[in-house]
């Protein structure tokens, strides 16, 4: 049987979604789930992971070194617990992105990026090129199968079970001195995260300058909408890089996506492609986007987005 | 301070990607090749650092064919110093990849290695961390910003949260992310300049770097494509159509 580990993700005692998206991947791999929650020994996280459907058990490792998610630091402690698991996962996130790989150095072993679909338990689909191309991979000996999950392909678990028992083990190994949280400048606003929101406003290198994007904003709060932005729009300072969507940025898969002043190039649309329907407003009928959007509205978005903002 | 780039040989961005029909992989057959746009910028803050006169020599690395030459001058016409191509016509997967970085790292004893965040080929962005955790050196990935100062830098790093800021020692990892600079246009005496500056070939088969475990590719498929839907006229229209789906 699979013994499949997925390493949590959280941040100020909040369990993130991703995690329930991993453990939802975990489940079509099919076997026995545990999580592991990294933490300096506030119990609460690991609570919140042990009520996730088809969860068995959360193993809680503590460490005064956990106070932030440093790869260098974290990568040696699941080294520690890897041993005994068939599948070792965690979400595609920067924070997933930046450990695995390091996890599976220490280990010698290959690792897959990004799982999209489960084709057996060690077989799996996965994007290139910006998910122009979706590669079917095999680990195909027999080691540990280490691997990221792609948050979009992934509906997260719900957190109905009655909440299965946490075992708290205390990790006492030396961990390196040479890497050293600093600070983390995040805007906390009040709209939905990018990541989890149903509903997705971008706006794009149209709006023309960082005050205009107030009318995306407008529209958003309308919806109850989360705020994203191509590079172009956070290149030129308009907006913070977290809000970027695309290749580079968040790769979302909201019901609704409405672009404004956004071309529509490849690496933006690989952030969109799951999304359930893509609205485009662009000036020019030409822009790529509308070759892929469900419903298109060729004008002025100074013009539309005050009157969708007015209708709404 | 001898810095350590990597640049990898990658279709080009702007390239439409072909899946081919037998899904053996995608058409590469007269398609445009370039430098990885994430090395590109490696290589641009390497130069900078050594334009600040904090880096002394600026080395350009790249694992792969003959072609990769190409790459390799592109590096030293953007201003690195030597090149070093590690030949090899097989398939490379990230971690052989960071196991013949390291061997190259032991050799040159770089304090910093600058690599992309990802190759947007493979997309895997592990190569850069599989490294440092061979290593045991400290990695920063998805830089936007680095400063050194001494014997550590402090680099700012783009996450989901926002902007993360980390001090580490050096030696180092650091991968680069889009906002790390904008790397310079390659003008044409640098090119002839390029020409005459060292670049060594060695076999990969040379480093006695024993084989890794590595993934199969079994089929490569076109993702399904969306198709255009419907143009309305007007804002009232498309509000009409919202309401029509159910999306709000
Ligand atoms: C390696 C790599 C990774 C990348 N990753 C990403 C990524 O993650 N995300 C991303 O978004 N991009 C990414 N890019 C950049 C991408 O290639 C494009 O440059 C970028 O998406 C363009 O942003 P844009 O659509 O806002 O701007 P443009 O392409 O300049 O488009 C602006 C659009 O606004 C329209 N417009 C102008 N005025 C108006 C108006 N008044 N009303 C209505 N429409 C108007 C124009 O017709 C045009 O179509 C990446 C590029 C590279 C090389
Ligand atoms: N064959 C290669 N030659 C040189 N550098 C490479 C090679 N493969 C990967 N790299 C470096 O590692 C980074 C991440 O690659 P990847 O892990 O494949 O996404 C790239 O941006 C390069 O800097």
């Amino acid at each position: 049987m699979n013994k499949i580990l997925v390493i949590a993700e959280h941040a100020n005692g909040v369990l993130n979604s991703s995690t329930a998206r991993a453990v939802a991947c975990a489940a079509a791999i099919g076997g026995e789930i545990t999580v592991a929650v990294l933490t300096t020994g506030s119990c609460d996280v690991a609570a919140q992971a042990a009520g996730l459907e088809g969860v068995v058990s959360v193993a809680e490792l503590t460490n005064p070194g956990n106070a932030q998610a440093l790869a260098a630091l974290q990568a040696p402690q699941l080294l520690e617990i890897s041993a005994g698991y068939t599948h070792v996962l965690a979400p595609n996130s920067t924070f997933g992105k930046d450990l695995m790989p390091r996890l599976a150095a220490l280990l010698d072993r290959p690792m897959v990026t990004d799982i999209m679909a489960v084709q057996d338990a060690r077989t799996f689909d996965r994007p290139v090129y910006a998910g122009n191309a979706i590669t079917t991979v095999q680990v195909d000996d027999d080691g540990l199968v280490l691997a990221t999950v792609r948050g979009a392909s992934w509906p997260p678990v719900v957190q109905t079970q009655a909440p299965v028992t946490v075992e708290c083990q205390t990790s006492d190994i030396d961990l390196p001195a040479h890497t050293r949280f600093v600070a983390l400048d995040g805007e906390q606003g009040d709209r939905p995260d990018l990541q989890a929101a149903e509903k997705v406003i971008s706006g794009g290198r149209g709006l023309g300058a960082a005050e205009h994007f107030a009318l995306v904003e407008a529209v958003a709060d309308k919806l109850g909408a989360a705020v994203g932005a191509s590079r172009a729009a956070v290149d030129s300072g308009w907006v913070p890089n977290d809000l970027q969507v695309g290749q580079t940025g968040k790769i979302i898969a909201p019901d609704l996506y409405i672009a404004a002043g956004i071309s529509g190039a490849i690496q933006h649309l690989a952030g969109i492609k799951d999304a359930g329907t893509i609205v485009a407003i662009n000036k020019d009928p030409d822009a790529p986007i509308f070759e892929v959007a469900d419903i298109g509205l060729v004008a002025d978005l100074h013009e539309v987005l005050p009157a969708l903002t007015e209708m709404l | 301070m001898k810095v350590l780039v990597g640049v990898k040989r990658v279709v080009d961005f702007n390239t439409r990607i072909q899946v081919k029909s037998d899904g053996s992989g995608v058409q590469t057959d007269g398609v445009k090749f370039s430098m990885n746009p994430f090395d590109e910028i490696a290589v641009e803050e390497a130069i900078r650092l050594k334009e600040a006169g904090l880096a002394t020599e600026v080395i350009a690395v790249s694992i792969g064919g003959d072609k990769n030459q190409d790459t390799l001058r592109s590096a030293l016409a953007m201003g690195a110093d030597s090149a070093l191509l590690v030949k090899t016509d097989d398939e490379i997967q990230p971690l052989m990849a960071a196991k013949i970085l390291k061997n190259l790292v032991e050799q040159q004893q770089p304090k910093l290695v600058l690599l992309g965040k990802q190759a947007i080929d493979d997309d895997a962005n592990q190569t850069p961390q599989m490294l440092a955790g061979l290593l045991g050196w400290p990695q920063a990935t998805f830089a936007s910003k680095l400063e050194i100062d001494g014997d550590t830098a402090a680099v700012t790093r783009e996450v989901d949260a926002g902007l993360e800021t980390l001090s580490v020692d050096l030696p180092a990892v650091v991968s680069s992310d889009l906002r790390l600079n904008e790397p310079r246009y390659i003008k044409l005496p640098d090119i002839m300049k390029a020409k005459r500056k060292p670049l060594e070939v060695i076999d990969l088969a040379d480093l006695n770097i024993a084989a890794s475990a590595s993934i199969a590719t079994l089929k490569t498929s076109a993702p399904p494509q969306r198709q255009a839907g419907i143009k309305v006229e007007s804002s009232e229209a498309l509000v009409a159509e919202l309401k029509a789906r159910n999306l709000v």
